[in-house]
């Protein structure tokens, strides 16, 4: 039986597997989601206006219900629309 | 004592000088009972959906610092009734709210570079190639079928280089598909 260090394959393979998913804010630190920046706020949503589910964004749920509450403070305030067609 | 931070909109069809006056009412009822750490105006924006039948609004964002609760009600309460702010949001930042704040007063914070989307450009190379192609006799019937083509085969971009030197006998197979 060929051993692991024996086998040589043409192309790594590893590729395609999985990209690890982080939660950007525990990285870099960032502890605080401005509602009034839509710029920032439009990575979390989706083209219909709605927030990406958590497994999507790879968020930490602490953060998730921050960015959130950050989405709904902008949608009152109209710098996020509720439902739309053509957000990206 | 609390940080507090009141966002507000202004109608945009008011005179000019009444839009400060707006503005400046709520700013004067603020400092009457609390410390201004900052007033920011974002100006003329555009609402993301009609507010009262209007596409654009005067933002107005003040922070400030007050003793807890106490004159929150009744700035609020102003608010609500006077008929020429269209929304308005009032917030308890916390102390990363007040450190965000403070660091973007200081220019620490810097703005999100958007990615242009690169534009394709397949379409020129198959148009150069069907400008040949009408030279040469009795491809007629190719041509028509490449420009059928085009609508289809845009987003591939495995068919833009191989495409450019074999569209003729390419074409014949495709208008079966």
């Amino acid at each position: 039986m060929a051993t692991r260090e024996v086998i040589k394959f043409l192309s790594n393979p590893k590729i395609g597997g999985k990209r690890s998913k982080y939660c950007r804010f525990r990285r870099f630190g960032i502890k605080y989601i401005d509602y009034k920046d839509p710029d920032f706020l439009e990575q979390f949503v989706n083209e219909q206006g709605k927030l990406l589910p958590r497994r999507i964004t790879g968020n930490s749920l602490k953060y998730q219900r921050r960015v959130a509450t950050a989405v709904k403070r902008a949608r009152h305030l109209a710098f996020l629309p509720y439902v739309t067609d053509l957000l990206k | 004592m609390r940080n507090y931070e009141v966002t507000f909109i202004v109608d945009p069809t008011l005179p000019g000088d009444e839009i400060k006056s707006a503005a400046k009412k709520y700013i004067d009822l603020i400092k009457g009972g609390a410390k201004i750490t900052n007033i920011d105006e974002l100006g003329i924006r555009q609402l993301a959906y009609p507010i009262k039948r209007k596409n654009t609004g005067i933002y107005y964002c003040v922070e400030f610092e007050a003793e807890n609760g106490v004159m929150i009600a009744p700035l609020e309460l102003a608010m609500r009734r006077d008929e020429q702010l269209l929304r308005f949001l009032t917030v308890s930042l916390d102390k990363h709210g007040v450190k965000y704040n403070a660091d973007k007063r200081a220019g620490k914070i810097g703005k999100i570079i958007k990615k242009k989307k690169v534009e394709e450009e397949p379409q020129h190379k198959r148009r150069n190639n069907n400008k040949n192609r009408k030279k040469r006799p009795s491809n007629n019937n190719n041509n028509n079928s490449n420009n059928n083509n085009q609508g289809q085969n845009k987003d591939k971009d495995k068919t833009a280089a191989p495409a450019a030197t074999t569209p003729a006998p390419a074409a014949e197979a495709k208008p079966k598909s």
